[in-house]
């Protein structure tokens, strides 16, 4: 145990700088390793110390024509990822899951209504301005204004009031008190640009990143070259990044395997098997908080009904759909949008199985009869129409007559989601339970999709959603959101049979750390945290 | 007024009129998919007031005649309208004009449509004649099958097939056609080589089989006979009697293959990447910016039209009987 702590410590002290490779490798024999295992050790950490320079090429399966540069329009990865390199955000999410400050040093709040976050000093825009706090504010009302369409308008609504306090210290007044406000800032939206006259120039593409940008053909490429007064020490390692948009499945693992490109995102998980043979390549894959749900409303019969939900909920085999429809790359759902991954994951709550005698019980005693539709298109997933007819099969088991309805995938989510009685639907997840909870669950929201509402269970969730949001102390968070997922778990009207991994391939000419599950490409802040190995 | 000029004049009119009841049938089809660009833009998270917002800002609150006058009044005086997309959400408009956002794309287009009828035209003649002058031999029926094996198959196969011999197993071309407006010209080639290669195999056989039928209608012919009588060579009889008479067809084929390499190679383009103009209306479609949509299913008509009167008058002028008419 002694030896392995000291050569731990060794190898820290390697990785820093400290001693050099003859010192290591002296100090790893002494240890008592044989020589080959010292050489190989101290080549290991040579990889893993990151080197600078080279030329990072990365192949999205997002990216359109129809992309803006204006923070306030991003909808896909291929945007959030270029956001990630060429400005920052107030706060970061980092490789371990917990938020840490980026532009903000720090950031602290008495009551949870009142935030105060102090900016880095010294901070440089690419076009040569210091960072201050006009330029927050600035950035901040972007989002807000009145006529503004942006994505992130709604996280922002209860922000009453941003005042500059000196010209390093913001201060956010929310209408209520939100003990998750820092992780809101991180919304990849919510990129700091330079403001001139109270006003940011959104679509300029300047920021403070470790990139800058120098060419970007919206859907088709973006090269960014490496900023030489980049603020953050570890990080932007490559000397210059290309991006492309390649939308189609098969040229983009093609790329990769031809090495023209060394990272891609959405490989298919049916060909993940062989894409792992290619000697060049490393398969990756996080455990994320995009799950795939099918939510019931309850505004429509006979979902008012909870013993039908809970005789649906029953009737489906959820290890069936993990294996067949993610081909065993994701993590079983429990009727809940919190994943593993979150901080306030509810461990202690039963996983849910199918069971044909519950479902049965319940079926009858909520006295429906005929078919039950449920609405699919692949709109929703990949896979949801396949998924949907093994739900059908799983409750003809326990006697229940599912129908599925085959919808067109173009124009779902305004004709079908959130109209239908019961869909498939998909959630990229949020990376708090506040934020997943005031998205998809509470009764303000428009896209709660259950229209779970008026129910006992549902009421006395709202109360303790509101609670959890003022309450600063995690022990007591922790079990009222443990509350809630139980609540939704039992009374809720989503299914929620599993969440998808993010599937990544990365040539091994390149080299990371611990990856992110936030978003795919470690956080999508791969260009910034990676290095050539 | 020469024959010709009139009868170009004639048929550029009625193009002119094609176009026009063609816009009409474009902007119908549009009006009929579900959806509009706020929903489409915002996906999941369209609510009503932001929908209504971006309706009313894009004037598709209008009702469709007006609107149909407004953008039809616009291409007459050679405006195609403004995209729907690269509105900022706080007052900067920096919605970039159709033409801007089509103009490259349709560049590239053009340019591997060029590069493959380069090669894939002068081929498929070579094919089509040698294989009438050496009809029904081992050399005709290997270049049928060979042709027709590959028109057979759908084009993202010829693709992957290409890309398995050509890039994965010896690599000679990079399997990413990733061309931009700066790229030298021999570079662009380069790169373009695995697209163009793969238009040409599916396009070969049609022109190729076009020709040598054409050819070998004309050889049954009196006048061939005569010509035969005369002692001329078969070469010769192909070559100086047959052919002549046999280019309205030919060009007629060429023509519609050179408009499908303009407006119908999505496919190939999706496969290798290539900044082309079908990719650019794929994505308009799914994103309903009407005004992009509008602007490449015009364009796409009018290469369709310009062609086939390329390929009409071509016909006329090698042809005395029509160049002359009673």
């Amino acid at each position: 145990m002694k030896k392995e702590q000291y050569l731990l410590g060794q190898q820290a002290k390697y990785r820093r700088g400290q001693i050099d490779r003859r010192q290591f490798i002296t100090s790893a024999i002494a240890a008592g390793l044989a020589v080959p295992a010292a050489l190989g050790l101290a080549s290991s950490v040579e990889a893993a110390t990151p080197t600078r320079g080279g030329l990072f090429k990365i192949g999205r399966r997002h990216g359109s024509t129809t992309d803006s540069l204006d923070p306030a329009t991003y909808e896909n990865g291929y945007m959030q990822n270029l956001a990630y390199s060429y400005g920052n955000h107030l706060t970061e999410v980092g490789a371990d899951g917990k938020l840490r400050g980026e532009l903000a040093e720090s950031y602290e709040s008495s009551d949870a209504q009142t935030w105060v976050f102090n900016l880095r000093k010294g901070v440089e825009f690419h076009n040569g301005k210091t960072l201050d706090a006009d330029d927050v504010i600035a950035t901040f009302n972007h989002h807000m204004g009145e006529d503004s369409k942006s994505a992130a308008k709604g996280l922002l609504s209860a922000v009453t009031s941003i005042k500059a306090d000196g010209p390093n210290r913001v201060v956010f007044e929310l209408s209520a008190p939100n003990a998750d406000f820092p992780f809101i800032v991180s919304d990849y939206h919510i990129v700091i640009l330079p403001a001139s006259g109270g006003q940011i120039d959104p679509t300029a593409g300047i920021g403070t990143g470790g990139y800058i940008i120098e060419n970007h053909e919206p859907g088709v490429r973006t090269l960014m070259k490496r900023n030489p007064n980049y603020w953050k020490e570890n990080a932007a390692y490559f000397d210059e990044i290309e991006k492309l948009a390649l939308l189609d499945v098969t040229a983009r693992q093609n790329a990769i395997m031809n090495g023209d490109v060394h990272a891609i995102d959405g490989v298919d998980p049916k060909t993940v098997a062989l894409m792992g043979r290619v000697p060049t390549l490393d398969i990756l894959e996080a455990a994320g908080t995009l799950h795939y749900t099918f939510p019931m409303r309850l505004d429509v019969a006979p979902f008012d009904n909870y013993d039908l939900r809970m005789a649906l909920k029953y009737s489906i085999k959820r290890q069936e759909l993990v294996d067949k429809i993610l081909l065993g790359h994701g993590a079983l759902g429990n009727d809940h949008p919190i994943s593993t991954s979150n901080q306030f994951h509810a461990g202690g709550l039963a996983q849910r199985e199918f069971d044909a005698e519950k479902a049965a019980y319940h079926y009858k005693k909520s006295g429906h009869s005929g078919a039950i539709q449920l609405s699919a298109s692949d709109a929703a997933f990949s896979g949801a129409v396949d998924a949907a007819q093994l739900i059908a099969a799983s409750a003809a088991e326990a006697g229940i007559q599912i129908e599925v309805v085959r919808e067109p995938s173009d124009g779902y989510w305004s004709n079908v989601w959130n109209k239908k009685g019961w869909c498939a639907c998909y959630w990229g997840g949020r990376p708090t339970e506040d934020w997943m909870f005031s998205s998809a669950y509470t009764d303000d929201t428009e896209w709660n999709d259950t229209a779970w509402k008026g129910t006992d269970a549902a009421n006395k969730f709202n109360g303790l959603v509101k609670a959890a949001r003022a309450e600063l102390d995690n022990d007591k968070r922790a079990t009222m959101y443990a509350e809630c997922q139980q609540l939704i778990h039992d009374d809720g009207g989503t299914i929620c049979p599993m969440f998808a991994n993010h599937i990544m391939a990365v040539s091994k000419n390149v080299a990371h750390g611990e990856i992110a599950g936030n978003w795919e490409l470690d956080g999508n802040k791969c260009n910034e945290r990676w290095w050539m190995a | 007024m020469h024959p010709i000029v009139k009868t170009v004049f004639q048929r550029l009119g009625l193009g002119v009129v094609t176009l026009f009841i063609v816009s009409l049938i474009i902007f119908a089809a549009i009006e009929l998919l579900p959806g509009d660009f706020g929903q489409a833009v915002l996906g999941q998270a369209a609510t009503e007031e932001t929908v209504a917002a971006f309706r009313r800002e894009l004037g598709l609150d209008q009702p469709a005649v007006w609107r149909y006058v407004d953008w039809i009044a616009g291409v007459a005086q050679g405006d195609l309208g403004t995209s729907f997309s690269g509105r900022a959400s706080s007052g900067v408009d920096r919605s970039r004009p159709v033409i801007d956002l089509i103009a490259p794309r349709l560049e590239n287009t053009l340019f591997l449509a060029g590069l493959t009828a380069v090669v894939a035209v002068p081929l498929a003649l070579f094919l089509g004649i040698s294989a009438a002058l050496y009809r029904n031999s081992i050399y005709d029926r290997t270049v049928n099958a060979l042709t027709l094996t590959t028109i057979s198959f759908p084009e993202f196969f010829v693709a992957y097939v290409l890309i398995l011999c050509l890039t994965s197993l010896w690599p000679i071309f990079p399997s990413l056609s990733n061309i931009s407006a700066d790229t030298e010209f021999a570079e662009r080639v380069y790169r373009s080589a695995m697209p163009a290669l793969t238009l040409t195999l599916v396009i070969v056989a049609h022109m190729m089989r076009m020709t040598r039928a054409a050819i070998i209608n004309l050889l049954a012919s009196p006048y061939i006979q005569m010509a035969r009588l005369t002692g001329a060579s078969q070469r010769e009889v192909i070559l100086k009697h047959a052919l002549p008479n046999a280019w309205a067809p030919i060009a007629t084929v060429i023509a519609f293959n050179l408009a499908y390499l303009v407006v119908g190679v999505v496919v190939v383009e999706v496969v290798f990447v290539y900044p082309g103009v079908g990719q650019l209306m794929v994505d308009a479609v799914s994103s309903r910016d009407i005004p992009v949509v509008q602007g490449c299913a015009l364009i796409f008509a009018a290469t369709y039209i310009v062609l086939n009167l390329v390929a009409d008058i071509v016909g006329i002028v090698t042809n005395p009987k029509l160049l002359h008419p009673k």
